[in-house]
C-alpha cells in the first residue's frame, strides 16, 4: 500500500482551522486515505477526512504522520496531501 | 394592536418582524428504539442525509462569516459528516437504537473524548453537542437550535438568551431583544447594553406571538406593541433621529453645575476596552478579569494572564483601571475554580471565597497584573469581588501588598459589607458597588428569575439605602475614599443621577451607554441630584422611586431615554 511521511508545518499543529482544511482535502480525494504519527502500527491509523480524529490525533508543529492509501489515484493524492500538511495553513 | 408589557432594560424604539428562538433540542429518551416497520438501512440513510444537510446549513453560513467565526463554523461543518460521530451511531442503530438517541449517544463519547484532551480539544467538545442538537433536529423536523439565520434583520424572541448566545448574536442582523423570561440583571440585559440594542425582558406571552409578527418595541418602556399602528411608526422615526445625538460622549462626566463625575466602562478584554476608549470612557470602572478565561479547563499562566490584562492597560495610558479579581461561580463557573455540585451556588464558594478552597490561584494572579502593570501606563486600581467583613479586606490588602500592587479595593455586593463600609474602608483604597448581584442578596431574588423582576431592580429604596450607607461609611472613614458604582445601574440615566446625589464618585458602564448618561447628567446641577435622591430614598416602592424621578427629569422623555 502506498504511504508516504510528510512534518506539520502549521504553527497550531494538525487542529483548528489547518484541520478543517486538510479533513476536507483528505474527504475530496477520492480514495479512503489513514493518517497515523510516525512508528505507529498501521492497523491503528485514524481516517483521515475525519476532522474529530486528526483532532483526537494531537499532532503538534514539527511532527511526522504517516499518511496511507490504496486503488486508483492513491499515488497522486496522497503527494497533493503531503503537501498541504508542510504548508503552514495558519500563515494564509 | 396587542400589547405586551416587560421591563425595559435597554433604551430605544423600533418596529420589525420576529423570529422566535427555537426551544433547546430534548435528550431523545434513553433506551429509544427504532419505531416498527423502520429498518436499520432505512434510519441509517436517514442519520446520514440529517448530517449532510446540517453539513450543508452551517458550510452555507460559513461562506457569508468572516474572521474567528467563519473558521469555527467551517470546521462545525466539517464535524457533522465526521465518520467518527457517524460511525459510532450507525453501530448503535444497527442494534436498534433509534436514530435520534443514536446520533444522541455518539456525540456525548465524542465530546467527552475530546473534553478529556483538554486543552483546545475541550473547548472543542461543546461543538460537538451543537452539532449532535442540530442532527437531531434534522431528524425531527424542527428548527435547529440557537439564533435563527436570516438574511433580513429581526427581532429576536426567546425564553432568555446564555452567554454563550452572545457569540452568535450578529448585531448587524438584531434589531432588538424581548424575552418572555429574565429579569432587569439578566444575561439579555447585559448583552443588549453592550451591543446598543433595545430590550424588554420579563414580557410575559411574547413567546406566542408567530414568526414573522410585525412588533413596535419600546425599550425604555419596556412595552411590545404587536401591529403598530401610524403613530408608533412616528415614534419609532424619531427615536432613529435622536439616537444619532446620543452616539458621541465628549470625554468628562460632569453635573451642570461642574461637579465632576468621572464615566468609566466595564469590560471584559483587550477588545472592548479598545472600543471603550473610542467611545470616550475615562478609564476603566470594572475588568471583568473572568471573560478572559470563561472557556478554559485549567488555570492560564502568569505569563498568559498577564498579556491579558496588559492588552486592556495599554488601551488606557495614564488613566485609571480598576481590574476585579477572578468572580468565579454561580453563573459564571470556571472549571478549576468552582465546585458545580453545590446546592446554592449564588450563596457558594464564589468570587474572593474560591480563595479559601482553592489557594494559589489568586496569588498567582495578583502576580501577573503586577507584572503587567510594570509594562504598562495605566493607573492600575484592584479589587475583590464578594467580600463580607473587614477582616476579609484586611487579609485581600495584605495579599496585594506582598504582591507590589498599591491600590487594593473591594467590591461591596454583599448586603453586610455596605453596612460596615467603615470598618472596610479602614482596611482598603476604594470601594466599588456591584448593584447586581448587591440587589440580587438585598432582595434575596435569584437575578436570572424572570417572576422575580419586579424585586430585582436596583431602583428599590432598600438597594439605594445601602449605597447612601456606603458613602456614609467613607465619609466617617474621614480619608475621602472612593465609593464607585460599578453595576448596570450605572447604566441607567436617571438612576445615574440618583447615583450621584447619594455621593457616588464614579459611574462604571457599558460603553454604549456613555453617552446617554453623559448627556442626563448635565442636565442637572449637585443638590438636584441630591434631591432626587432623596426623593427616590422616601419612595415606598421600587416603581414609584423610579416613576417619581422619571417626572423630574424632562430630558429622558425628550431623548426617548
Amino acid at each position: 500500500m502506498p504511504e508516504r511521511t510528510a512534518t506539520i508545518a502549521s504553527r497550531s499543529g494538525l487542529h483548528a482551522r489547518p484541520a478543517a482544511l486538510f479533513a476536507e482535502a483528505a474527504g475530496n480525494a477520492g480514495v479512503d486515505v489513514t493518517i497515523s504519527m510516525q512508528g505507529e502500527p498501521a492497523e491503528e491509523a485514524l481516517d483521515a477526512a475525519s476532522i474529530l480524529s486528526l483532532m483526537t490525533l494531537g499532532a503538534a508543529k514539527g511532527d511526522v504522520v504517516v499518511l496511507r492509501a490504496d486503488g486508483d489515484g492513491a499515488d497522486q493524492a496522497l503527494d497533493s496531501l503531503v503537501a498541504l500538511l508542510e504548508t503552514d495553513l495558519d500563515a494564509e | 394592536m396587542q400589547n405586551f408589557q416587560g421591563v425595559g432594560v435597554s433604551p430605544g424604539r423600533i418596529i420589525g418582524t420576529i423570529r422566535q428562538m427555537p426551544k433547546p433540542i430534548s435528550e431523545p429518551p434513553a433506551g429509544e428504539q427504532l419505531p416498527a416497520g423502520v429498518t436499520a438501512e432505512d434510519a441509517t440513510a436517514a442519520l446520514k442525509a440529517a448530517s449532510q444537510a446540517v453539513h450543508d446549513e452551517l458550510k452555507a453560513r460559513a461562506a457569508h462569516a468572516t474572521g474567528d467565526g467563519k473558521a469555527v463554523l467551517e470546521a462545525t461543518a466539517l464535524m457533522a459528516k465526521d465518520t467518527m460521530l457517524i460511525k459510532g451511531a450507525a453501530k448503535l442503530v444497527a442494534r436498534g437504537v433509534s436514530s435520534e438517541r443514536a446520533i444522541w449517544e455518539s456525540g456525548s463519547s465524542v465530546s467527552e473524548m475530546l473534553h478529556n484532551l483538554g486543552g483546545y480539544m475541550a473547548e472543542r467538545a461543546t461543538d460537538v453537542l451543537d452539532v449532535r442538537a442540530r442532527i437531531v433536529a434534522e431528524l425531527r423536523g424542527v428548527p435547529a437550535p440557537g439564533i435563527p439565520a436570516s438574511s433580513t434583520p429581526f427581532v429576536l424572541v426567546a425564553e432568555d438568551l446564555a452567554p454563550a448566545d452572545t457569540a452568535t448574536l450578529d448585531p448587524n442582523k438584531v434589531l432588538a431583544l424581548i424575552t418572555a423570561g429574565g429579569g432587569p440583571q439578566s444575561h439579555t440585559a447585559i448583552i443588549a447594553r453592550s451591543l446598543g440594542l433595545p430590550a424588554v425582558v420579563a414580557a410575559v406571552g411574547v413567546d406566542e406571538l408567530p414568526d414573522g409578527t410585525e412588533v413596535y418595541v419600546d425599550g425604555a418602556a419596556g412595552t411590545i406593541t404587536a401591529e403598530p399602528d401610524e403613530s408608533l411608526r412616528a415614534a419609532a422615526e424619531a427615536w432613529a433621529a435622536t439616537a444619532s445625538l446620543l452616539a458621541e460622549f465628549s470625554g468628562t462626566g460632569a453635573t451642570a453645575d461642574g461637579h465632576l463625575v468621572p464615566l468609566l466602562a466595564n469590560v471584559g478584554g483587550g477588545k472592548d476596552a479598545e472600543a471603550a476608549a473610542k467611545l470616550g470612557a475615562q478609564g476603566v470602572g470594572l475588568f471583568r478579569t473572568e471573560f478572559c478565561f470563561l472557556e478554559r479547563d485549567t488555570e492560564p499562566t502568569v505569563e498568559e494572564q498577564a498579556a491579558a490584562y496588559k492588552s486592556v492597560f495599554d488601551a488606557f495610558p495614564g488613566k485609571k483601571v480598576v481590574l476585579r479579581t477572578l468572580d468565579a461561580g454561580a453563573d459564571k463557573p470556571l472549571p478549576f475554580l468552582t465546585d458545580s455540585t453545590e446546592p446554592n451556588p449564588a450563596l457558594g464558594v464564589r468570587g474572593y471565597r474560591t480563595d479559601f478552597t482553592t489557594p494559589g490561584v489568586l496569588d498567582r494572579q495578583l502576580e501577573a497584573i503586577a507584572q503587567a502593570e510594570k509594562q504598562s501606563e495605566a493607573d492600575v486600581w484592584v479589587m475583590a469581588p464578594m467580600i463580607s467583613t473587614a477582616e476579609e479586606a484586611a487579609r485581600f490588602a495584605s495579599m496585594c501588598a506582598d504582591a507590589g500592587i498599591k491600590t487594593p479595593g473591594v467590591m461591596v455586593e454583599v448586603p453586610s459589607a455596605a453596612l460596615t463600609a467603615e470598618a472596610i474602608l479602614r482596611e482598603v483604597g476604594f470601594a466599588s458597588l456591584g448593584t447586581n448581584d448587591l440587589t440580587q442578596y438585598a432582595m434575596a431574588a435569584d437575578r436570572q428569575l424572570g417572576p422575580l423582576a419586579a424585586l430585582n431592580t436596583p431602583w428599590q429604596p432598600a438597594v439605594l439605602r445601602l449605597v447612601g450607607l456606603t458613602v456614609e461609611g467613607s465619609r466617617a472613614e474621614g480619608h475621602n475614599k472612593p465609593v464607585g458604582v460599578c453595576g448596570e445601574a450605572a447604566a441607567d440615566p436617571a438612576l445615574a443621577v440618583v447615583l450621584t446625589g447619594l455621593g457616588v464618585s464614579t459611574l462604571s458602564m457599558t460603553a454604549r451607554s456613555l453617552a446617554a448618561v453623559a448627556a442626563v447628567l448635565k442636565t442637572v446641577t449637585l443638590a438636584e441630584a441630591q434631591d432626587l435622591a432623596k426623593l427616590a430614598l422616601s419612595a415606598p416602592s421600587a416603581t414609584e422611586a423610579r416613576a417619581w424621578v422619571r417626572e423630574k427629569l424632562p430630558v429622558l422623555a425628550e431623548l426617548g431615554l
